[in-house]
C-alpha cells in the first residue's frame, strides 16, 4: 500500500516537473489518468470514536477515498474521542509515527469532526479536505419535490444535515446554483406562473427575478469569477444557451441550435460546456464563453450524455448518461482516457477537490442525495430531507 | 478562442482576479439565513430588455425552426380553458420534438379554432416522460411546445398569440413506470386563453 502511494506520488511529481509535452509525457499523462480511476482506497483503522463523531468521520473519509479496516491491514491508525469534544491523532501504521494530533472545542461535535476529517485528509494525502469551507461546514443546495410537482429549494451541509428551506412558495422549482464565493443562489421557480430564474440572497432573504422572459428561463450557472451567468432561455424561439452579467443585464445569445440544455463553465472561465443535439444525436459540446465555434466532447461508450459539470481542476466533465438507467460518468476533457461509467445516479456536482461529487440516485419520486468519490467509486447517501431530493449543487 | 492581442492580457487578468478572490482568507461570518421572503412581483423586477423582433416574411414562417421569438402574453389577463382543446393533445416519440403525421389533424383543428376568433390566444404546455434528466427534459418540453407553435404559425396563427411553457417531467398525466404511461406523458397540451372581461388593451 505504501509503495503504491509512493509510486503514485512519484508519478505525480514526474508529471508536474515536465514543462513540455512530448510523446512519452503523453504516455505518462494517459497512464496517470488510467491509474486514477478504479484505484484502491487508502485503508485506515478508526478507534475511540463512538457517536456522531464516528458517523461524520466515516462519511467524510469514505467519500474522499478511504476505507476502514482492522489495524493489521491499515496504512494509518486514526484514534481519538468524540465524547464532549473531538480530539484525535493519526499515526503511520507499523512505525506508529504520529503525523497529526488535534483537539477541538467551541463548536458542535459534528462541526469539530468535519474539521478533524479535513486535517486527517491533509495529513495523509497532502491535499486539503472538502468538509469545511469559508469557516463552516461545506454546503450544498438542492431541490426537494413532492408528489404533484411542487417543491422547495433547500440548503444543507454537504452530508444532508442541518437542512434549511430557502423557498416557501409550494411551486415547481429547479436547478439551484450558487453564486461563486457568495451566500446567494440562483434557481428556477414557477412561483409567478412561468419558469423564471431568481437570484436569492441567503443573508438577507431578499430575491428578485434576473431572467423572466416569456418561454423557458432555467439552468442558471455562474462563471468561476462570479461575474457572469449562463442560462437556458427560449426567448428567441428555442431553448439555447445565453450569457448575462450576474444581475441579468447585458444579455447575449451564445447558441442557436434547436435544443440546448445545462450550461456549465470551465474553471478558467473561458468555455461553457452544455448538452445539445447534433442531427438528433445527443452530445456534450463546449463553446468559447465569448462566442465562437462549438467543439464536441467525447463521451464514447456512454449513451445520451447530459447535465455536465466541469471539475475545478479543469480535467474532467462529470455528467449523467441516459441508457436503460441513469449513470454518473466522467469524461476527460483532453480525451486522454475513455469515459468512465461509475454508479447509477443523476446530476453530478463537483466538490473543490475534483474527485468528490454530490449527485442524486434512487427510484423516481423517491430520490436521495449521495456523495461519491469518482476514483474509488465509494459513495455515501446523505441524511434524508423531506420529499424526493435532486439537483444538488456544491457551494463554490 | 480568439487569437488577438487582447487574449493573453485578458487571460492574465482573469487568472489574477480568480487568484485574488480565492487567495483571500475570509473571516468566518456566522450564517444567518432568514426565511425566504417573497418579493411581490413588479414590472421593475424583470429586466426590461426587449425581445428580439419576430422574424418577418412569408417564406420563412413555419420553416425557420427554432427562431420565432416568444410572445409577451400576460396570463393574468386571460381565463384558461383546458377543455376546449383537450381532445387535440399531441403526443411525441421518445426524446423527440418532431410532430408526427398522425398529429397534423390536431394541429389543424387548433389552428382553425384560433383563426376563427379575434381575441383568443393560446398557451402550449410541453411535457416529457420520466426517462430524461430534469433540466434536459425542461428543454425538451419547451422544444416540443415551440415545435407546435411553429406549426400553428405555419397555418396562419400570429406568433404573438401563442405562449409556451415547459414542465419537463414535473406533471405527468400517468405516474406509472410503463411504456403505456410514458407515451401518455410525452405530450403538448393546448390551453385556450380567453380575455378576461374588463381588462383593457387585451
Amino acid at each position: 500500500m505504501k509503495s503504491q502511494l509512493l509510486s503514485l506520488l512519484t508519478l505525480t511529481c514526474a508529471i508536474m516537473a515536465v514543462p513540455t509535452v512530448r510523446a512519452d509525457d503523453l504516455d505518462i499523462t494517459v497512464q496517470h489518468n488510467h491509474l486514477q480511476f478504479g484505484q484502491a482506497p487508502i485503508p485506515i483503522a478508526l478507534s475511540g470514536f463512538t457517536g456522531t463523531g464516528l458517523e461524520v468521520l466515516k462519511f467524510d473519509l469514505t467519500v474522499q477515498g478511504f476505507s476502514f479496516v482492522t489495524p493489521d491491514k491499515a496504512a494509518y491508525l486514526v484514534h481519538g474521542s468524540d465524547a464532549g469534544d473531538v480530539s484525535g491523532t493519526v499515526a503511520i501504521a507499523g512505525g506508529k509515527q504520529v503525523i497529526l494530533s488535534r483537539s477541538y472545542n467551541g463548536a458542535s461535535i459534528r462541526r469539530e469532526a468535519h474539521a478533524f476529517a479535513d486535517e486527517v485528509v491533509q495529513a495523509i494525502t497532502g491535499k486539503p479536505g472538502i468538509a469545511e469551507t469559508r469557516g463552516g461546514v461545506a454546503k450544498i443546495a438542492f431541490k426537494a419535490q413532492y408528489p404533484g410537482g411542487a417543491g422547495e429549494i433547500y440548503m444543507a451541509d454537504f452530508d444532508g444535515f442541518g437542512a434549511q428551506e430557502v423557498t416557501s412558495d409550494r411551486a415547481i422549482v429547479a436547478k439551484p446554483a450558487w453564486q461563486t464565493g457568495r451566500l446567494a443562489l440562483y434557481y428556477t421557480s414557477y412561483a409567478r406562473g412561468n419558469p423564471d430564474i431568481f437570484y436569492h440572497s441567503l443573508t438577507t432573504g431578499q430575491r428578485r427575478v434576473v431572467a423572466g422572459y416569456s418561454g423557458l428561463n432555467t439552468s442558471a450557472a455562474t462563471s468561476p469569477d462570479g461575474s457572469q451567468l449562463a442560462m437556458v432561455l427560449s426567448r428567441a424561439g428555442s431553448p439555447n444557451i445565453w450569457v448575462s452579467n450576474f444581475d441579468g443585464k447585458g444579455l447575449r445569445r451564445l447558441t442557436t441550435g434547436l435544443e440546448d440544455s445545462s450550461p456549465c463553465w470551465s474553471p478558467d472561465g473561458q468555455w461553457i460546456c452544455f448538452a445539445t443535439k447534433d442531427h438528433a444525436r445527443r452530445r456534450l459540446a463546449k463553446i468559447p464563453a465569448g462566442g465562437g465555434p462549438i467543439e464536441y466532447i467525447s463521451t464514447a461508450g456512454t449513451p445520451n450524455p447530459t447535465e455536465p459539470d466541469w471539475s475545478p481542476d479543469g480535467k474532467w466533465i462529470a455528467y449523467t448518461s441516459q441508457g436503460s438507467e441513469f449513470d454518473i460518468c466522467v469524461a476527460a476533457v483532453d480525451g486522454s482516457i475513455r469515459p468512465q461509467d461509475l454508479v447509477a445516479g443523476q446530476n453530478p456536482s463537483w466538490a473543490g477537490n475534483s474527485r468528490t461529487l454530490v449527485f442524486n440516485r434512487g427510484p423516481e419520486g423517491r430520490q436521495t442525495l449521495s456523495v461519491l468519490d469518482v476514483f474509488t467509486k465509494q459513495y455515501k447517501d446523505c441524511h434524508r430531507v423531506a420529499g424526493s431530493c435532486s439537483q444538488p449543487a456544491w457551494a463554490k | 478562442m480568439k487569437s488577438n492581442t487582447l487574449f493573453y492580457p485578458l487571460l492574465i487578468v482573469l487568472a489574477a482576479v480568480s487568484l485574488a478572490t480565492t487567495g483571500c482568507k475570509h473571516k468566518p461570518t456566522p450564517l444567518t439565513v432568514l426565511p425566504g421572503q417573497t418579493v411581490p412581483p413588479t414590472t421593475t423586477d424583470t429586466p426590461l430588455t426587449p425581445a428580439p423582433p419576430i422574424i418577418q416574411g412569408g417564406d420563412t414562417f413555419g420553416r425557420k425552426e427554432g427562431n420565432i421569438a416568444t410572445a409577451d402574453i400576460n396570463l393574468e389577463n386571460y381565463n384558461q380553458d383546458r377543455a376546449a382543446f383537450a381532445a387535440n393533445t399531441v403526443h411525441f416519440k421518445l426524446d423527440s420534438s418532431v410532430i408526427l403525421e398522425k398529429e397534423q389533424a390536431n394541429v389543424a383543428a387548433v389552428a382553425a379554432a384560433l383563426n376563427s376568433s379575434v381575441n383568443n390566444k393560446l398557451l402550449i404546455e410541453g411535457h416529457c416522460d420520466e426517462r430524461g434528466t430534469e433540466e434536459y427534459n425542461r428543454s425538451l418540453g419547451e422544444r416540443r411546445a415551440d415545435a407546435l407553435r411553429e406549426a400553428l404559425v405555419g397555418k396562419g396563427v400570429p406568433a404573438g398569440n401563442i405562449k409556451t411553457i415547459s414542465y419537463g417531467k414535473d406533471k405527468p398525466v400517468d405516474t406509472g413506470h410503463t411504456e403505456a404511461a410514458f407515451s401518455k406523458n410525452r405530450r403538448g397540451e393546448f390551453i385556450l386563453l380567453t380575455p378576461k372581461a374588463g381588462v383593457p388593451g387585451v
